[in-house]
């Protein structure tokens, strides 16, 4: 007897597949679903592109993704910053192909198409054929709004979006705290690493606020450290937490002495940093300036995560960028401090080279565990993500904001909420 | 006839890239001056290593513990690589003094990663020393045509 079995399509509505405690498996595999993402979250809300220091001169530039589309981060003659489609107006091509550098211009090479800075039309080769036809101060790069925090660029397609202050909300705290960490110099991006991983997007948005993986999947990791070190990185009984910002963002205090970096600076040096401190002597700095440098080079005792794209992660920014259902680019980008001693940013760059980017002591092995999450996820009819780790064990913190154990679950759903927030928006608004 | 000293140094990259094939790593260890540096950079125009971020840039201590890392069973990615085979050519002599040489190949690497092949082409450059107990490992710089974009990540040493 054939019977007919009632197949429900649980993939056609966002807002069924994520719950309180789960997630549908479906949301790392299914390729209509990351189409919507692409259009209500990436095209929708504010994403980082990226960090003032890294267009820090009149006529510097970098390129980044909005979602999948490609933009120009300029600064103009003015100094002011630019957000640009990366689009020539006439057939379509990119302007501009590489990382970052200066230019006086951005060229379209196919027909030489040429735009300022800020994206104005400037040049049009044998213009005469366009006369009647085209009025260049109409065809300028399309520019995306965008607003900065902390020397942090975020833009957005979304005219109507919040402003992004309200948007950083309760985040804006830690983006403060975390940005201590250059010593009291200006912070600067100093290099990234980059890398992809066959995986969706968000299993390395929940990575950055996972814990729990700490000491399994970086053991290898862990036992490269010294003793004191290694100490410091045992975090998941002692007293941090995870504690749910608002509209996505979390923050997860993992070592609550290194929380604030201009605190505690009589605390002994760390036999780690030891070297650096008589190096940074050598130099002729007094011990306040060496005390102050050496409590800020190992970063930030905390992870925040910024939905969806950035993650402001101990001594670096983690940031993604969706390229497929199945495939997502990571970079780590170093940070120190502009014109601080070579010693500090130094340091910095071995500690960022030891555990970030595609060589370091921790990533291989995150993306090990990614690579299978992303292959499981395929694995049976139907399934679900737990995301319900401390659910019954959560009190408010001292900001009044939901809060759980350092090695609890609670950024992922805070994460997974505003996510369903926004995909079960219809309209996209 | 002896071998020159350009075709020792030749015999000497390429038992040190048999040995990295072979994940005999301790040997490896042996061949490096104590001060050697062992760079995987970012730009691959870069000379300043100090002073720029590098996927890789690693003293005596950070090879040993790099070492560590891809023996000792803790490494997830580490225990999944299943091996590497690498051919290096085009060896050029770049300059010799009596108690250096230093030269570049290119290099062509290939490991599986999900059951498929990954490539990964780079310009190598080499400076060895010359001591009593022959030649030593004193620099090492893997520049990867792909480090200006990204990379997979990497559980073995190019």
């Amino acid at each position: 007897m054939t019977q007919l079995i009632d197949i429900e399509n649980v993939t056609a509505d966002p807002g069924r597949l994520v719950e309180e405690g789960r997630v549908h498996k479906s949301l790392y595999s299914n390729p209509e679903i990351f189409a919507q993402e692409l259009d209500r979250i990436f095209n929708k809300t504010w994403v980082w592109v990226a960090h003032e220091s890294e267009v820090a001169e009149a006529g510097a530039y970098k390129t980044a993704f909005v979602g999948r589309q490609p933009v120009i981060v300029s600064r103009d003659r003015k100094k002011n910053i630019h957000v640009l489609l990366n689009r020539c107006r006439h057939r379509g091509a990119t302007v501009c192909e590489g990382k970052r550098g200066k230019t006086r211009a951005f060229t379209c090479p196919y027909h030489g198409w040429g735009y300022a800075l800020d994206g104005e039309l400037r040049a049009i080769p044998k213009p005469e054929e366009y006369e009647g036809v085209i009025d260049k101060q109409e065809l300028p790069l399309e520019r995306l709004r965008h607003e900065s925090y902390q020397g942090m660029i975020f833009a957005t397609f979304n005219e109507e979006a919040e402003p992004l202050e309200e948007f950083l909300g309760g985040a804006k705290k830690w983006i403060d705290l975390f940005m201590k960490q250059s010593g009291g110099y200006p912070l600067q991006v100093l290099g990234d690493h980059r890398f992809r991983f066959p995986g969706n997007w968000k299993i390395q948005l929940e990575n950055t606020t996972d814990a729990y993986h700490f000491p399994i999947v970086h053991k290898s990791f862990i036992s490269s450290l010294d003793d004191q070190t290694s100490e410091v990185f045992d975090f998941l009984d002692g007293e941090g937490f995870v504690e749910d910002l608002g509209n996505g963002h979390s923050v997860m205090v993992m070592i609550p002495e290194l929380v604030d970096l201009e605190a505690n600076l009589d605390d002994p040096i760390p036999e780690r940093f030891a070297e650096l401190a008589e190096a940074l002597r050598a130099e002729g700095h007094d011990e306040a300036e060496v005390r102050r440098l050496v409590r800020a080079v190992g970063g930030s005792g905390f992870n925040l995560n910024l939905f969806p794209n950035v993650a402001c992660s101990m001594a670096f920014f983690r940031v993604l960028t969706p390229i497929s259902v199945d495939e997502t680019e990571i970079h780590h980008v170093a940070i120190g401090g502009a014109g601080a001693p070579a010693p500090f940013n130094q340091m910095r760059l071995r500690l960022h080279e030891h555990f970030q980017g595609p060589m370091g002591f921790g990533t291989p092995d995150d993306a090990e565990g990614w690579e299978r999450v992303q292959k499981g996820s395929l694995a049976g009819p139907d399934g679900w993500i737990l995301v319900n780790r401390g659910l019954k064990r959560m009190a408010p913190s001292a900001d009044g904001n939901p809060a759980g154990a350092v090695c609890s679950e609670t950024g992922m759903r805070a994460a997974y909420q505003m996510w369903k927030r926004l995909m079960s928006d219809e309209a996209g608004e | 006839m002896a071998d020159s000293m350009f075709q020792q140094a030749i015999d000497f990259i390429n038992r040190e890239a048999d040995l990295l094939d072979h994940k005999a790593y301790a040997e490896w260890l042996g061949l490096w001056e104590r001060d050697g540096k062992y760079v995987v950079p970012v730009d691959i125009h870069a000379t300043d290593f100090a002073n720029t971020l590098n996927f890789a840039y690693d003293d005596h201590a950070m090879r040993e513990m790099r070492v560590a890392r891809l023996k000792n069973g803790e490494s997830v990615s580490s225990e999944a690589q299943e091996g590497t085979v690498r051919s290096l050519s085009r060896f050029r002599l770049l300059d010799e003094d009596p108690a250096s040489i230093r030269l570049r190949c290119a290099m062509f690497l290939s490991e599986v990663r999900l059951a498929k092949p990954l490539l990964y082409p780079a310009n190598v450059e080499y400076r060895l020393t010359k001591t009593a107990e022959g030649l030593r490992l004193d620099t090492k710089v893997v520049r990867l045509i792909n480090a200006g974009h990204h990379l997979n990540t990497v559980a073995f040493i190019f």
